[in-house]
């Protein structure tokens, strides 16, 4: 059945290389390896990495270990395929090798994102972005999940407004582009525990800066009826260090954002609030 | 009892709300998964949700018929009473998720908006624009780290669950799970363990599930001595995007919004598709379905798709078979406020923008009916007893399986949008049944011999380690991945021919033997996707061995199975009296069939080999009917068949429950 798609005619060259920034742990050196793939239809970067799991081999005869990559949805929605593609960061899945090799015909550059410790290969830690979301209560506190009828009406304009933030994927495209989110590397201790590493970690990445996704998370949890009730408490955390005075305003996150999040515009919002916020709560002194 | 703690495996939509509503009654979880939580597969569920909603009961519908829909759509395989529980609840969970601040579509007036799916004849289903998985997941995974900020949930992601471990009694003690990044492998006593892993499509290749959707965990279970049932059953869903990597989904509500199906009546006409008139078009589903039109049940629509282009020859082009999928004709705005994702889907990958070209799409594998055996506890009123440690177990104690890993609630066909529904359903009542056994359990995994758990872990490590050292040299693991695929979506999805399938079954076999010579490209010990890749493979083969296996010896057509040579062919004599004739044949006919196969079956491994096994199914709330889309002669046989229910009804059969009517709607338990 599904066979007969891949009969499909394939356009452009029959074949094509890509060049990978490989690293075999966190704390090795990286280096370029080059590897070179079939042209087939419908091609993403994603099925260029399949294919060179499946080979092995680079450019010149040499076996190596496949490359190491994330990937899940396949379809630009889990957020997980993030990598520096051509220079630019965005997701895997979605990059097509047609229209790459259009802009740039000889080659694909596949490099791991850059703001984030890089475990192997293309594969990265993103354990920061998700931990700014805890900081932020990126949630709705509800009493509980025992039926107590609907959640409160909301109107279509509000719905419209929320949709665009609620698809954030937390890719991290947007973290990779700022030029105010700097790179952190914790490096476990000799003899510590998961527990005590992770506390460590998280009191780390507490005091640096939370980003643009989760900013704009903020502005969705505050917007809805019952997420309102504790708006105070997020833009409390927004004005701790590491919030959103460190956004410089370079708005190369909403640039890169594959969801095109109105990034910018919750920025803005945010800014606004939580100013308002300082002020009452100075005067309530 | 303190320090006790439960395990799930899987942080999809399943694992998220069992992990959130167990923290809510006070247990500890671990939560073990592959991918972060917020990028399970269920983010690319897209249409919506079913539920019983205000409208539609003013419209005549009800809990009753949305459970009629639904057994009705699976062709009656599944026990009704877990059915029953769950279409009762949907809206109650509609409604949670309304809270948690899922962005729901809204009506002018500001209530949740409804469309409609296939296989109902109301607009049952609840969505957040094109993208209804991602934000029903999105409100649990934020529930979650609620939870896990207050240390009553304990996450470990990227990891990959081995198998359980088993005590000298056969009862499940906790499971063992390996380090994606540093390949530790470690044992997780627990008191219960949930599976919640999902689906197994990667078996077929390529499909349209996410890359982790192997069935490996729900393989791993199986071969621990869980039974998997109705494995046969697998969806295939007629409308799909190709592409090298993936079959990309275009949702249902393509056409629940009124995309229309169609192919040009001259084969391979070269016209673009808006140069084809109107009268040149053949909208096959409207015209051989006027009732339900584009949206018949999946099976049925999947079959028509794949005649068409294979036995009509009709298909768009030539090399690579398609049919249109026309939205063209809606307004611009319109789909972009109700299917705005979906469309972006297509455009991105395709690179052609279905508002103003029709699509280009063909069925492809997508959703796994069967799956782990669980158990219920039956309620006088027809429904599930509430927190019965029974709800949701597989045949080994202490062992759970939800979600789509489980094979409970769509038998041998799944309504659109029922899943995301069961997903959350059978996690949420999976909370109160594991709560209350450990409330009647006595010691905990933790007082267990540490002798139990080291030698689980020993056994994966001793695996782990033997696999990296298979001199170079033997079988690509990604290459026998591909003809697994190409073998099962030959034999086993939508057209399925015993011959084909016993050549597949030998075929499957001896890949499985070739898969234990797999060599090792990377064989070093730092986030080997490799090695993690070669095991999801090898375990994948006692499932496929199962698909195949139940769909050879299932000689009948039933939902997503079909087998041409066992139709039942409809009437299609002139003769009033030949018609009746037949018509009374074609009632006896499918009354024996259901004698003999409406059956769940359950495959065991015996020795490594799949046996099967038949097991009778609960339909004491809805005696079996025909299934009678677009047969020619329904309407006599259903007047046949309406006259044999009336007698029946009258004289009811020696032991048998004559009131077979529903009970009207409880009062709500929860
Ligand atoms: C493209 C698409 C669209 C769909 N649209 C709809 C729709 O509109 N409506 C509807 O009702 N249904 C829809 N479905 C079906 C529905 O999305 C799925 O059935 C459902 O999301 C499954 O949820 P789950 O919680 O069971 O599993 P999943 O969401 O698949 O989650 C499985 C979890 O298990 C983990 N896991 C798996 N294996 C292991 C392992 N070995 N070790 C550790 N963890 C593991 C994974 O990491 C993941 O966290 C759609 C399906 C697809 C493919
Ligand atoms: S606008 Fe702020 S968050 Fe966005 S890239 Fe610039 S500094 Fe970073
Ligand atoms: S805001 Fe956009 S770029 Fe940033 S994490 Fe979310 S989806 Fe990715
Ligand atoms: S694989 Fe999910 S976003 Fe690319």
């Amino acid at each position: 059945m599904s066979d007969s798609h891949t009969n499909g005619h394939s356009h452009g060259p029959r074949t094509f290389e890509v060049r990978i920034l490989r690293q075999d742990s966190p704390d090795g050196p990286s280096y370029w390896e080059r590897h070179r793939v079939e042209h087939e239809a419908d091609m993403n970067v994603t099925s260029v990495l399949q294919r060179i799991a499946a080979r092995a081999e680079t450019i010149d005869g040499k076996k190596v270990a496949p490359v190491a990559y994330d990937a899940n949805c396949l379809e630009e929605v889990c957020g997980s395929c993030t990598m520096v593609i051509n220079g630019r960061v965005r997701q895997a899945c979605s990059a097509l090798v047609d229209k790459l090799l259009a802009d740039r015909p000889d080659e694909i550059e596949l490099q791991p994102m850059s703001k984030f410790p890089v475990l192997r290969d293309l594969c990265v830690n993103r354990r920061r972005l998700f931990r700014a979301l805890e900081k932020l209560h990126a949630w709705i506190p509800v009493d509980g999940y025992y039926a107590m009828g609907p959640g409160p009406r909301q109107s279509e304009e509000q719905q419209e407004l929320a949709y665009p933030l609620s698809q954030c994927m937390s890719c991290g495209c947007c973290l990779d582009a700022c030029p105010q989110y700097g790179k952190i590397e914790v490096v476990r201790r000799e003899g510590e525990t998961d527990q005590q590493f992770a506390a460590r970690e998280n009191a780390i990445y507490d005091l640096n800066f939370v980003g643009a996704h989760s900013i704009s998370q903020v502005i969705y949890y505050n917007a809805n009826p019952t997420g309102k009730l504790n708006a105070g408490e997020r833009l409390d955390a927004l004005i701790a260090p590491g919030g959103i005075q460190v956004c410089g305003n370079a708005q190369n996150c909403v640039a890169v954002c594959p969801k095109e999040i109105p990034l910018t515009t919750s920025i803005g919002r945010a800014g606004r609030e939580t100013t308002k916020r300082a002020f009452t709560k100075w005067f309530d002194r | 009892m303190a320090n006790q703690k439960v395990m799930i495996v899987g942080g999809g939509l399943a694992g998220l709300s069992a992990a959130m509503k167990l923290a809510e009654l006070g247990v500890h979880v671990d939560l073990m998964s592959l991918t972060p939580v917020k990028r399970s597969h269920s983010v690319c569920a897209q249409g919506g949700i079913n539920s019983v909603n205000e409208v539609t009961r003013q419209q005549g519908d009800s809990e009753f018929l949305h459970l009629d829909d639904t057994v009705y759509g699976g062709d009656f395989l599944q026990h009704q009473p877990p059915v029953k529980e769950m279409t009762d609840w949907a809206p109650k969970i509609i409604d949670l998720m309304d809270r948690l601040g899922v962005p729901f579509n809204r009506t002018p007036e500001g209530f949740r908006d409804q469309r409609r799916f296939g296989g109902t004849l109301f607009k049952r289903t609840a969505f957040a624009g094109a993208t209804t998985g991602q934000q029903l997941l999105y409100a649990l995974d934020d529930q979650v780290r609620r939870w896990s900020t207050e240390g009553k949930i304990r996450l470990f992601e990227a990891w990959d669950y081995l198998g359980p471990v088993l005590d000298d009694h056969g009862a499940c003690r906790g499971i063992v799970g390996q380090d994606l990044v540093t390949m530790e492998i470690r044992a997780f006593p627990a008191d219960a363990v949930v599976v919640a892993s999902g689906g197994c499509g990667l078996i077929y290749g390529r499909s349209t599930m996410s890359m982790v959707c192997t069935g490996g965990a729900a393989s791993r279970t199986f071969q621990a001595g869980a039974k998997y049932a109705n494995a046969e059953f697998i969806q295939v869903h007629p409308t799909a995007i190709p592409g090298a990597d993936k079959l990309r989904l275009m949702s249902e509500s393509a056409r629940g919004e009124g995309g229309r199906v169609w192919v040009p009546r001259k084969p391979q006409d070269p016209r673009p598709a808006a140069d084809v008139p109107e009268n040149e078009r053949y909208y096959f589903l409207e015209e051989r379905y006027p009732k339900y039109g584009n949206l018949v049940p999946r099976d049925i629509a999947t079959r028509e798709i794949f005649n068409v282009c294979t036995d009509e020859g009709l298909s768009v082009e030539k090399d690579r078979l398609c049919v249109y999928l026309d939205l063209t004709h809606i307004p611009r705005h319109t789909l972009d406020i109700k299917l705005g994702g979906i469309l972006e889907i297509y455009e991105k990958f395709q690179g052609v923008d279905p508002r103003e070209v029709p699509m280009k799409i063909f069925p492809a594998v997508h959703y796994s009916m069967g799956g782990l055996w669980v158990d219920y506890e039956r309620s006088a009123s027809g429904g599930l007893v509430a927190g019965s440690p029974k709800n949701q177990q597989t045949n080994i104690p202490n062992l759970y399986a939800i979600g789509e890993c489980d094979y409970q609630y769509h038998g041998a066909n799944r309504l659109g949008a029922n899943s995301l529904l069961s997903c959350i359903f059978s996690g949420l009542i999976v909370a109160p049944a594991v709560a209350n056994l450990l409330k009647g359990s006595k010691g905990t995994a933790t007082g267990q011999p540490s002798s139990l758990f080291e030698t689980a872990r020993t056994e994966h490590q001793a695996a782990h380690d033997r696999l990296l050292r298979r001199p170079a040299g033997g079988e690509n693991p990604y290459l026998l991945h591909q003809e697994l695929g190409q073998v099962m979506t030959k034999s086993a999805t939508v057209v399925r021919h015993n011959k084909a399938l016993g050549e597949a079954f030998e075929k499957v076999g001896q890949l499985a033997e070739r898969a234990e010579r797999c060599s090792l490209s990377d064989t070093g010990n730092w986030t080997n996707q490799n090695v993690v890749f070669t095991k999801a493979l090898k375990d994948m083969f006692p499932l496929a061995k199962a698909i195949v296996l139940g769909a050879l010896q299932r000689d009948e057509c039933r939902g997503a199975h079909f087998k041409p040579e066992f139709t039942i062919p409809g009437v299609d004599a002139t003769d009033p009296a030949e018609r009746r004739r037949l018509a009374e044949a074609w009632c006896d006919r499918f009354e024996a069939n259901t004698q003999k196969w409406l059956k769940s079956t359950i495959a065991t491994l015996n020795e490594g080999e799949v046996a099967l096994s038949y097991e009778d199914v609960d339909t004491s709330l809805i005696p079996p009917r025909p299934r009678l889309y677009g047969l020619v002669g329904a309407e006599l046989i259903e007047e046949v068949w309406k006259g044999r229910q009336a007698a029946k009804a009258i004289t009811p059969p020696a032991g048998k429950n004559p009131s077979a009517k529903p009970a009207p709607k409880p009062a709500a338990v929860h």
